[in-house]
């Protein structure tokens, strides 16, 4: 088996840069199929940027993001949308259209990409709750939606088209312990049911951790530890070991940089 | 002195690259016109959001501002014993000024601000971003069909924003103060020009529309994705628009009556 058949993304010495800032710095990053592979990192270390990428809203200064074979940053506009077709993105806020019910929501894509007749649609939609357990809520609109319940319903919609490679960003972040667990189960349960990839983008040790075939930690624009959950608990570089004990100093500062204290007081 | 001429610049650099990008938004969203023509309903919901929901504040507007031209018009044409003349004065004021400018004021204000929140809004919450990457675009899907409605509605409401003020003017000359009925409208037929005057007000209130709508879509699409940056988007589309359609107003009169 090549590398492009086992692995559906390929990131290549990408870098790029928001201004003067360096976000990532010659990196490579594979992300194999039927896995579930989390980008873990400090807030700020482009970990969102890096989804943004590999769905081609935004382009590399260098380098290759190849999505099952197609460098993403050289597509046309038709070819990126045929590819994002055939890719889900689960967003951190849910992005859910708040005009329109949950049913809705969740029909956009069906209705837009396919000619199937509304009961058809109708079905796959109940279909698509159902997995998710939301179909009781199908009449309701997205703000009589809880967070977790309009991720989930995100996550529907997400995969409406049944794409082969689903991305969550920031899944867990603000929610209490049943919404996590319920969305750990999920994203596990809709990547091997559904024989998906999915990139899981988040700062949660434990709970990725408990659903992650791989992890890649990134931090100052480089990848700093990689590896399965268990290597990366083991792992011996300051950085991961930091990240993953969740200590308040080491490589990346306690302290914002700054000038000497005592000459900041004296001053 | 250097400093400031460091700000000149940078203040003319930003203003034509974002004048570049207005023109570069709406070249997309008129190459996305097509596709959405084939899905008339969503041209259909946005006429009832941009153009119904307007017909209020248009019809008492127009109603108020035909019912003040006729009070204040008579007063002035009674001195020279001109009041029968009336009719095409109230007449040739809305037509060619007053419907196309005050309507397009008004529409700016009510429309064009609504349009400019919601689609700042989408943005900020990354409804847009979301439909993207369901390989949707937010330019066809979105702003081409409020564009489209903001083209058709903004003509219809300052015909209908004249019509009434008409209506008013009569109300005020003829059944307040005792203008004769057959002299307000056959004076007003006698002088008022289909193309001349009528026609010349349609294309003004078609100008309106487009400049009005392509300002409120490229604001709302251009805007920073924070509740600030929303805030200064619908601000910045009423003020741009206001000041937009009186600057277009003169040059159109001049092109059109100057002669």
């Amino acid at each position: 088996m090549t590398g492009a058949d086992k692995n559906l993304v390929e990131v290549r010495n990408l870098t790029f840069r928001f201004g003067p800032r360096i976000i990532f710095d010659d990196i490579d990053i594979d992300i194999r199929r039927g896995k579930v592979t989390t980008i873990m990192g400090p807030s700020g270390t482009g970990k969102t940027t890096l989804l943004r990428m590999i769905g081609g809203q935004l382009k590399p200064k260098a380098g290759e993001v190849r999505v099952d074979g197609l460098n993403v940053p050289t597509m046309t506009h038709d070819q990126l949308y045929f590819l994002r077709m055939r890719m889900g993105l689960m967003f951190q806020s849910g992005a859910l259209f708040t005009g329109i019910s949950v049913f809705d929501n969740v029909a956009f894509p069906l209705r837009e990409h396919t000619r199937l007749s509304e009961s058809m649609i109708r079905d796959l939609v109940l279909m698509k709750l159902q997995a998710v357990g939301l179909r009781g809520a199908r009449e309701l609109m997205p703000a009589e939606l809880s967070g977790g319940m309009a991720r989930r319903v995100a996550l529907a919609r997400a995969i409406a088209l049944d794409p082969m490679m689903i991305m969550y960003d920031e899944p867990f972040t603000g929610q209490d312990p049943i919404t996590v667990g319920v969305i750990m189960k999920l994203i596990r349960m809709i990547n091997d049911t559904l024989g998906l990839t999915s990139i899981i983008v988040s700062h949660d040790v434990q709970e990725v951790s408990s659903i992650s075939d791989y992890i890649y930690m990134l931090s100052n624009g480089q990848v700093v530890g990689q590896g399965a959950p268990e290597q990366m608990w083991r792992s011996d570089s300051p950085w991961v070991t930091q990240f993953m004990k969740a200590q308040p100093d080491g490589p990346v500062p306690y302290h914002y940089p700054a000038t000497d204290l005592a000459e900041d007081l004296f001053a | 002195m250097l400093g400031w001429l460091q700000s000149l610049g940078r203040i003319g650099l930003d203003f034509f690259e974002r004048l570049g990008r207005g023109h570069l938004f709406v070249m997309r969203v008129l190459a996305g016109v097509p596709s959405v023509l084939l899905h008339p309903s969503l041209i259909v919901a946005q006429i009832y959001s941009v153009g119904v929901l307007s017909l209020v504040i248009i019809v008492v507007s127009g109603l108020n501002v035909g019912m003040v031209l006729g009070l204040q018009m008579y007063n002035t044409l009674v001195d020279f014993g001109a009041e029968t003349t009336l009719g095409p004065v109230v007449a040739l004021s809305l037509v060619r000024e007053l419907g196309p400018v005050v309507a397009g004021l008004l529409f700016a204000g009510r429309a064009g601000s609504a349009l400019t929140a919601e689609i700042g809004l989408m943005k900020a919450t990354e409804q847009l971003s979301g439909m993207e990457m369901m390989a949707v675009d937010p330019i066809k899907r979105i702003v081409a069909p409020r564009f489209i409605a903001g083209l058709f509605s903004m003509p219809l409401l300052a015909a209908m924003f004249s019509a009434v003020g008409i209506l008013g003017g009569y109300f005020v000359g003829v059944g307040l103060l005792g203008i004769d009925d057959g002299a307000f409208w056959s004076q007003m037929q006698a002088k008022v020009d289909l193309h001349e005057d009528v026609l010349n007000g349609v294309i003004k209130s078609i100008v309106f529309g487009v400049v009005i709508t392509w300002i409120a879509v490229f604001e709302g699409y251009d805007a920073v994705p924070t509740t600030e940056g929303v805030s200064r988007a619908t601000t910045n589309t009423v003020v741009y628009a206001s000041l937009a359609v009186l600057g277009l107003d003169f040059v159109l009169t001049a092109l059109m009556f100057g002669s």
